[in-house]
């Protein structure tokens, strides 16, 4: 039975780099791999869910919690201790939920995990049903994957056959796995607009506390979301052990990521690697093949785009390993989660979008700006708002009709949304703006013309849109 | 509007894994009914509302709200552009304005609330859509269920040939 050690061989052109580490992505790419459950037991698969069974669901836990193993979705919570906030005294049913929801712009890594090696998913999740006494699962796909769905399900249905699922999978541990698909929402992505979705009802997020899911979630019961990738991990930490886990990536930021570098690099892709033993330096020049020919880094994206934006010439001032502060270029950071904090951004999703000095960054935030505008849900009135007043003043931006005053209302516009909403959809939408005009006001600034003040953007289009006219 | 004996059958099955509460297979309901029809008109949201027990305003607060429910029919081939950072970097603005030309869309006429466009036989209809999550590979666009990642916009007669 082929084990870890088994030598794998990968697609033509589409091998690892050297600086990679496959462990969650090693059948991605995988030549001659298929995903059907033979293949996958054939290559060692199930061993794992076998040996956790054997556990008890709390040593699964702690496991899980010594391995330092943080959500791999966009916000690196401690999935242990996300898990260890189910109530002790529970006694109603408890769900898990897999947030296949991938939308972070710039993120492209669950996708792969889904469509070539669905049961590593599921054996993560039964693993980590079994952990957190669920025995109902779903996974919450989004609907522009619908190859996935059809894959999860097969992969889903085999596996009951093959006892993994279903009644007594080990005496007295029953699990269901359901594939619930979206309908197109960003918003799905966020823990509580899913567990909404998933109820039938718009998605509207809830306010956390109380809402937390693992106290009040799917129906008001025990409810605990974990992103594709993190259920993938618990695997792996299950396999090796949660101590021996934890030597892979740095203390605080253990294990492997998945960084998707896309953008203006000459190849963009998936990239494995241990947390934070690449700089962003050796990922964007020795990985992705550095940049086109005579251009340079104006701006990274480094965590999807709700990260705040890095200036390509921007100096950092963090600790070292030594605990002395020095100060670092953007190519020096390391790609783990504690240094991006310190660097004024977030390791988030693992997007990272390489901007050169090609770009307008008006024209940059003008489409991120959009984003957000299309995806706010509409519940709270500063993000509603706001999200919309921020697209329509990038909009004049790039059309050439905003004044200088636009910039500061820009700015003012994204500090009423930041912090005054009941999701963190509010930081979101505003920290590209407030970033990329903290970092970027001169060049921002540069598109505009005094002339345009008090000008719209299409005097027809807003009368138009006041009733005042027919459009 | 008939919804197919196998079609319903399917929607039973599907409220089935939802005990706890059937207004859940809400979703899992309208997705059926759009692949059926192609689209959701206010018939499929009041039998989608008796379906899954509840009032059809909370149906269609639904099909309103979700980018991906479709309340005009769409063309038998519904091409959608991803629009977001990575892919407009690689050109998804050209892409769609390659698309619209093969396939002879006129978009002049999208807003927010409208946003397909179709081409007078009603062969293809097209809008964009945001982050496909496939941003290695832009610019990407789904057809139907279909994905096409790397289109490039010279491209595009050989992938609408694919669909005639």
């Amino acid at each position: 039975m082929a084990t870890r050690k088994t030598k794998v061989e990968y697609l033509k052109g589409k091998e690892p780099h050297p600086r990679e580490y496959r462990m969650i992505f090693r059948n991605v790419d995988r030549k001659g791999w298929k995903t059907d459950l033979k293949s996958y037991e054939a290559d060692g698969g199930y061993r794992v869910l076998k040996k956790a069974l054997r556990m008890k669901p709390s040593e699964i836990t702690d496991e899980v919690k010594a391995s330092g193993l943080r959500g791999r979705g966009g916000a690196g919570f401690p999935t242990g201790v996300k898990w260890g906030f189910i109530p002790p005294d529970n006694t109603k049913p408890v769900y898990l939920i897999c947030n296949a929801d991938e939308s972070e712009p710039g993120t492209f890594k669950d996708r792969y995990i889904i469509h070539q090696d669905p049961h590593q998913l599921i054996e993560g999740m039964i693993i980590s049903a079994y952990a957190v006494g669920a025995e109902k699962a779903f996974i919450y796909i989004r609907e522009e994957f619908p190859d996935g769905a059809k894959i999860l399900e097969k992969a889903i249905a085999e596996a009951k056959k093959a006892g993994y699922l279903g009644k007594n999978i080990k005496s007295g541990f029953h699990l269901e796995i359901f594939v619930h698909r979206g309908a197109g929402a960003y918003i799905c992505g966020e823990e509580t607009g899913l567990i909404e979705s998933l109820e039938g009802k718009r998605p509207y997020p809830r306010i956390k506390p109380p809402y937390f899911p693992a106290a009040l979630g799917l129906w008001m019961c025990p409810t605990i979301v974990n992103n594709v990738e993190s259920l993938c991990h618990v695997k792996h930490v299950i396999e090796r052990g949660g101590e021996k886990y934890a030597e892979l990536g740095l203390p605080r930021n253990t294990g492997t990521r998945i960084l998707c570098v896309s953008g203006d690099v000459v190849k963009p892709g998936y990239y494995e690697i241990e947390v934070g033993k690449i700089t962003m330096g050796e990922l964007i020049h020795e990985v992705c093949g550095g940049l086109k020919e005579g251009r340079s880094i104006k701006a990274v994206i480094p965590g999807g785009s709700s990260a705040k934006v890095l200036r390509g010439d921007e100096r950092f001032e963090i600790k070292g390993a030594d605990g002395k502060e020095k100060e670092i270029g953007i190519e020096d950071i390391p790609m783990d989660f504690d240094t991006m904090m310190a660097c004024g951004s977030m390791a988030g999703s693992g997007g990272v979008i390489v901007i050169d000095d090609s770009r307008s960054i008006s024209w940059v935030l003008n489409n991120i700006n959009a984003f957000y505008a299309h995806e706010s849900c509409g519940q709270c009135t500063p993000c509603r708002e706001g999200s919309l007043w921020m697209k329509k003043i990038t909009d004049r931006l790039v059309a050439g009709k905003a004044s200088p005053k636009d910039i500061d209302t820009l700015e003012q516009v994204a500090y009423q949304i930041d912090g005054k909403t009941i999701c963190a959809f509010g930081e979101a939408s505003a920290w590209p703006t407030e970033s990329f005009v903290a970092k970027f006001r001169e060049e921002l600034t540069a598109d505009t013309c005094e002339e345009n003040e008090g000008k719209a953007l299409n005097e027809e289009s807003q009368l138009a849109a006041a009733g005042l006219r027919e459009s | 509007m008939k919804v197919p004996p196998a079609i319903e059958k399917k929607i039973d099955k599907v409220i089935r894994h939802y005990p706890e509460s059937p207004s859940a297979a809400a979703l899992p309901v309208l997705h059926l009914l759009q692949h059926e029809f192609g689209y959701l008109d206010e018939k499929s949201v009041q039998y989608a509302a008796g379906k899954v027990g509840v009032d059809p305003i909370r149906i269609l607060e639904l099909v309103s709200f979700y980018p991906g429910f479709r309340q005009d029919k769409p063309g038998k081939y519904h091409i959608r552009v991803c629009r977001t950072l990575s892919c407009a970097m690689a050109g998804s603005e050209e892409l769609m304005e390659s698309l619209c030309k093969a396939a002879r869309i006129d978009r002049s006429e999208t807003s927010h609330h409208h946003p397909i466009a179709k081409s007078k036989n009603g062969k293809y209809s097209i809008e964009f859509a945001e982050c496909l999550a496939s941003c290695g590979t832009g610019p990407v666009c789904l057809v139907n269920d279909e994905f096409h990642e790397d289109v490039a916009p010279g491209s595009v007669k050989d992938l609408l040939a694919k669909y005639k």
